[in-house]
């Protein structure tokens, strides 16, 4: 299945990826080969059939809505690239 | 010593012959001869290790011991350990301190074993090669211009060098059994849910499972006894007894029924391969087993099923690498869209990149039902062919792999090749099936060759009973690369 430049620039877009033209040009070479060999699932004729997304098809536990954790808020931030006053930084959004 | 079982070191140790800050030492300095060549750890911090061992000692002069107190032991960089640098093979990580310990890394300390050091592997656990990697390569100890597979390829080759007494890995798509089958060891991967996932940097959520990688089959039931267990932090933990996977090890096998897929026997397997798993074979109708020919059919739709199931579970999980909370962030940019796209774009690696991007693509708009949801029931299919093959076999026995170990950089560009190469391991992550990985000989270039058991949900015991009356029989687990 090949790709169009638009289709890899959109996904490339979605995903929060910046590349280049050259980049783009080689991820849509490779993409187009993956999603050829992606295509040979799409002959199976899979109707009745319930999706299957774990192993055990359990439900999801619930737990108690009480707070468990403790605030590590320094130990956390410590890690990150920029924080002031408690806060993470980021490029401002509103003018 | 390096090469006692960890029942024999546990023993060694408890008896005073050795303490556990000389073992330790000893591995330290294995790791500084070899490592600069082997790349096998990313990160060692000999004060750390040293300062466990000595609390470990401390347990063993006061007869509070357990079976694996004192044993040095390798962890993949993918489990958070509290204090070390995690880095998951990637640059977005390169300093990322964690600031909590993963559940399987907080049970090898309350086990009071010693953490060795973090071992490099494929970027984000994505390649088969660890080839992906962002610290470079790991290379395999049976032949240095080997790939020693991937993505656990660090831990693999740690422990075949005997670089640790043994090692931890992960397995999303065969991360644990292909570099264990192409290193010559010992590797399980248990059913999924069996083994918490808290604290370990999630690649496909639904597929990810930990286990252990050792010199044997015995070996690793120890390590499974310590790293299994109901962990209400990971929402998939299963509720289950505590078992003991060491309990049927001595059984014998008489009457074992083997069922061998048709399909894990076609084109593509390698003659020397096939051979060396033929053998394999004969030696078990000599333990007691019968043999039977089953069939998986949609074996062959494992590849695409997984490459658009995996790719949607990462991009998704990948989403948090942001630059804003912790990781990598662009030295430059203008505003905070152009901060995000830098950050990712700078941090993460072909491969990871190339994946997110299939995931992101199969998620969006318009595509779901055809993609995402076609392939989740096709896996339902994949998941129903082991059901009825288990209804003729006890377990199932194949290849783990296609090939011995292929030269650093031969699959090259093709991302396509590399995929295909684990045709044999990915069927069994996707029906959340155990499997492991044994030794079972030599291939042309006398490079080792991996049969591959798969068993029933919760059947590891029974597994670990195969595998160790093979390791009883034969010696090939035994053997060590030439010069360790």
């Amino acid at each position: 299945m090949l790709l169009s430049t638009a289709d890899v620039q959109k996904v490339a877009r979605l995903a929060r990826l910046a590349m280049n033209d050259t980049e783009i040009e080689a991820a849509r070479s490779q993409l187009s080969g993956i999603f050829t060999l992606i295509a040979e699932m799409q002959a199976v004729d899979t109707s009745g059939i319930t999706p299957m997304s774990h192993a055990q098809d359990l439900s999801q536990r619930l737990r108690l809505d009480v707070v468990t954790e403790t605030d590590q808020r320094e130990l956390f931030q410590s890690i990150a690239p920029q924080v002031e006053a408690g806060l993470y930084l980021v490029p401002q959004v509103i003018e | 010593m390096l090469n006692q079982s960890l029942m024999q070191q546990g023993a060694a140790l408890r008896a005073k012959t050795i303490s556990s800050v000389e073992l330790t030492q000893t591995y330290l300095d294995r790791i500084a001869t070899h490592n600069p060549v082997f790349n096998a750890y990313l990160t060692v911090d000999a004060k750390i290790s040293l300062a466990q061992a000595a609390a470990a000692d401390a347990l063993l002069a006061n007869g509070q011991a357990q079976p694996l107190t004192g044993i040095p032991f390798a962890q993949k960089d993918i489990f958070c350990a509290k204090g070390w640098r995690t880095t998951c093979g990637s640059k977005m990580l390169a300093d990322f301190i964690a600031p909590y310990d993963a559940h399987v890394i907080s049970q090898f300390n309350r086990a009071g074993a010693v953490n060795l050091g973090k071992t490099n592997m494929d970027e984000f656990a994505m390649g088969s090669s660890n080839e992906t990697s962002y610290f470079g390569p790991v290379r395999n100890p049976w032949q240095q211009q080997s790939v020693p597979g991937g993505s656990s390829g660090g831990s693999a080759c740690a422990v075949a060098a005997r670089l640790c007494a043994a090692a931890t890995g992960t397995d999303t798509g065969g991360s644990i059994r292909q570099p264990a089958a192409l290193c010559g060891i010992t590797g399980i991967k248990p059913t999924y849910g069996t083994v918490s996932r808290y604290g370990m940097i999630a690649f496909a959520s639904s597929l990810d499972q930990a286990g252990p990688m050792a010199r044997s089959a015995e070996d690793c039931a120890l390590m499974l006894n310590v790293m299994t267990g109901f962990d209400e932090r990971d929402s998939t933990s299963l509720q289950r007894d505590k078992e003991d996977y060491s309990r049927d090890l001595n059984k014998p096998l008489a009457g074992l029924r083997i069922g061998l897929p048709k399909e894990f026997f076609a084109e593509g397997l390698n003659a020397d391969v096939g051979k060396a798993i033929a053998a394999a074979i004969a030696e078990y109708r000599k333990l007691g087993a019968t043999v039977v020919e089953i069939s998986l059919p949609n074996t062959k739709l494992s590849i695409p099923v997984y490459y658009v199931l995996a790719p949607a579970e990462a991009s998704s999980n990948l989403s948090r690498f942001d630059g804003v909370r912790y990781g990598y962030r662009a030295p430059e940019y203008t505003d905070l869209a152009d901060m995000y796209e830098k950050s990712r774009s700078q941090g993460f690696g072909e491969e990871v990149k190339r994946r997110i991007m299939i995931g992101t693509y199969v998620l969006s708009h318009g595509y779901y039902d055809a993609y995402y949801l076609q392939a989740q029931k096709i896996r339902r299919l994949i998941a129903q062919d082991f059901t009825d093959a288990f209804k003729q076999c006890d377990v199932i026995m194949g290849p783990t792999s296609p090939s011995t170990a292929f030269n650093l950089g031969e699959k090259g560009d093709d991302p396509v090749q590399m995929y295909l190469s684990d045709i044999y391991t990915i069927a069994v992550n996707l029906a959340g099936l155990p499997g492991m990985s044994i030794p079972a000989g030599f291939g042309d270039n006398n490079m080792p060759v991996g049969l591959q058991i798969i068993g029933n949900y919760f059947d590891e015991a029974r597994m670990l009973n195969v595998a160790h009356q093979y390791q009883r029989a034969t010696d090939w687990h035994s053997r060590a690369p030439q010069g360790f």
